[in-house]
């Protein structure tokens, strides 16, 4: 067990260190803005006479030096005090503590769609090199590639809810339908349908190509033409020898690209109305909100942080040869 | 680097040749946006919510009965440029901090690589947003944001070419020549890993444009140019009654993106005769 202490510790080391950069960052971003915040809080405040602008400096201290501003900046962050939103009246982390969850589940389920759904159908290409299902896996994924995720979204909207009348178009639950328990939980889920298969469609390209690619150069390998030489059954061939090897590249690669899926997820909740944190992206953008717009940045790094260290962990896993170090 | 092994072998990829024929089209859509459709793509051109082929308008018209498909000819511009400009920086930053990475190593490789790394972790799409709206969203900002967040894996790629190359004898030969740093970079190393660098550019370009048009969608779009993630986003709230207003453009940039990703495949695999053998296999 220390072996994994150890690894928790190195890894804790370094998403403290990214993550004091992006507090770093955030400051830097404050202070580059056009404009000094003083006179963007009376804006928001809605009154701008020079004297509540220099009260304002003075309240937020912004008459201070800029490196003692910054360690003031740090304490708040480490009293978890991300800024106050002036707009909607509330504390910056209350508003992201609220939308966090939401958020959670549909990255968490549109990755694990993506990475087990990429995974199946880039080996099926493999295994099947050159017939006509590789070539349907290979133009689905190369289609999914290059296709806005937000007109995924409205698209499969378009089908599935104008059309066809299946599914929920938006929202997180029916509103007012007293719905609890199970029943409640179903109606969740019918909600979560379109949003987790938009955003996880195109990651599940990129898997889908990472596992072909792998799974053919691993295929050639000395290791699975003894396997064959030894008259072990195709279905174990591919399952344990070259699935389990042509896994690691695309763990890596999931791993790097976490953070564009939590990133993907603002445009995903905007047109699917999602209650999570990338909804109140869009709103914040609308009203030039700052405060929670950094505040998303930050909370979004957390965010990607956790899911480096889920793949890291996938990877010891799935292969014993890699310490945890 | 571009001879006649390499034209042919482009050539003869199908899909290559039909990502070339799609960005051609496009670009000249871009260049003749004006002589095909004259006139502002602002302007009304017929009846709000006409659907397609209504008033004469090819691809109908939106909630303020401007042309669609004027729009798109249009926004095709934009598209190109923001793609472009933004991965010219991004391949200025990234060559430049992988190379200088690879080629001196030690304490030097290990600072940029961190830093690198840093960039790679922090994610990429939010920090765009939140530049682009504190900054005003106009074409350089965007394009300042867009190519901060693309150079780093090309700084990797490019750090690992120079890191394998100096080690070569060709360049022991120059550095024993006396040739100086900058020389030896430029001259004698870069241009061998070039290919590797127009392969990931042309991919570059294509996820500039789909950034963009992300941006535009959420309403980060440089407010004076007609762009087709705009154009999806502001008709987003009619989808119900209007399914062509988000559709063509919408196509339109899965095409060119589709393009591009073509084009950048086939120059891969033109670049490298010996894995395209291996795949087909």
């Amino acid at each position: 067990m220390p072996q994994m202490l150890r690894f928790l510790f190195s890894r804790l080391t370094k998403a403290i260190v990214v993550l004091g950069v992006v507090v770093v960052l955030n400051f830097t971003l404050i202070h580059a803005a056009p404009g000094d915040p003083a006179t963007v809080m009376a804006g928001e405040a809605g009154a701008a006479d020079q004297m509540f602008v220099d009260q304002l400096r003075k309240q937020f201290g912004l008459d201070q030096p800029l490196y003692v501003q910054l360690g003031t900046y740090v304490g708040h962050i480490l009293q978890g005090d991300l800024g106050y939103s002036v707009r909607q009246q509330r504390p910056v982390v209350d508003l992201l503590l609220d939308r966090l969850p939401a958020t959670v589940a549909l990255t968490m389920s549109a990755f694990v769609l993506a990475l087990a759904g990429g995974i199946a159908m880039g080996l099926l290409a493999a295994v099947n090199v050159g017939k006509w299902s590789d070539s349907v896996i290979t133009v689905l994924a190369l289609l999914s590639y290059a296709t806005p995720i937000y007109w995924v979204g409205l698209m499969l909207v378009l089908v599935f809810s104008v059309n066809l009348g299946w599914l929920p178009a938006f929202g997180y639950e029916s509103i007012g339908a007293g719905k609890a328990g199970l029943e409640r939980f179903a109606d969740i889920l019918e909600h979560m349908a379109l949003p987790v298969v938009t955003l996880g469609l195109f990651y599940m390209a990129v898997y889908t190509r990472l596992t072909r690619a792998s799974a053919l150069e691993v295929s050639s390998m000395d290791f699975v033409k003894t396997a064959r030489a030894k008259g072990q059954s195709e279905w174990k061939i591919v399952t344990r020898h070259v699935l389990r090897n042509a896994i690691l590249p695309v763990l890596t690669v999931a791993g790097v690209q976490a953070g564009q899926l939590v990133g993907g997820s603002i445009l995903v909740e905007t047109v699917f109305a999602w209650p999570g944190l990338g909804r109140l992206t869009f709103d914040a953008v609308l009203q030039r909100d700052y405060q929670v717009l950094l505040g998303v940045f930050f909370v979004t790094s957390v965010l990607v942080i956790v899911f480096n260290i889920i793949t890291d962990l996938l990877y010891v896993l799935i292969d014993p040869r890699v310490e945890i170090a | 680097m571009f001879n006649r092994d390499f034209t042919q072998a482009f050539l003869r990829n199908k899909g290559a040749v039909g990502g070339l024929v799609i960005v051609a089209a496009i670009i000249l859509l871009a260049l003749f946006a004006d002589l095909l459709f004259p006139g502002d793509p602002w302007d009304m051109a017929g009846a709000p919510f006409g659907h397609p082929f209504e008033d004469g308008l090819l691809f109908g018209s939106d909630m303020l009965g401007r042309d669609i498909a004027s729009g798109i000819a249009h926004g095709a511009r934009v598209s190109l440029l923001i793609g472009l400009t933004s991965t010219v920086v991004a391949v200025l930053v990234g060559v430049l901090l992988g190379a200088l990475a690879g080629f001196h190593g030690g304490r030097i490789d290990d600072a940029i690589m961190r830093f690198t790394e840093l960039f790679q972790t922090i994610p990429n799409f939010v920090l765009v947003v939140v530049i682009v709206a504190i900054f005003t969203p106009s074409l350089t900002s965007i394009v300042v944001a867009i190519a901060l967040v693309s150079w780093a894996p090309l700084a990797r790629l490019v750090r690992g070419e120079f890191l394998t190359l100096r080690s070569r004898e060709f360049v022991q030969a120059a550095i024993t020549c006396g040739q100086g740093n900058a020389t030896i970079i430029f001259r004698q190393i870069l241009p061998n890993c070039l290919s590797p660098i127009i392969v990931s550019a042309s991919l570059m370009v294509a996820t500039a444009i789909l950034l963009e048009s992300s941006l535009s969608f959420l309403g980060l779009g440089d407010p004076n140019a007609m762009s087709w993630g705009f154009m999806v986003g502001s008709a987003r709230t009619v989808l119900r009654q209007a399914w062509w207003m988000s559709f063509f453009p919408g196509v339109a940039i899965l095409l060119t993106v589709l393009g591009l990703n073509l084009v950048g495949e086939g120059l891969n695999d033109a670049f490298n005769p010996r894995l395209r053998r291996k795949r087909k296999a």
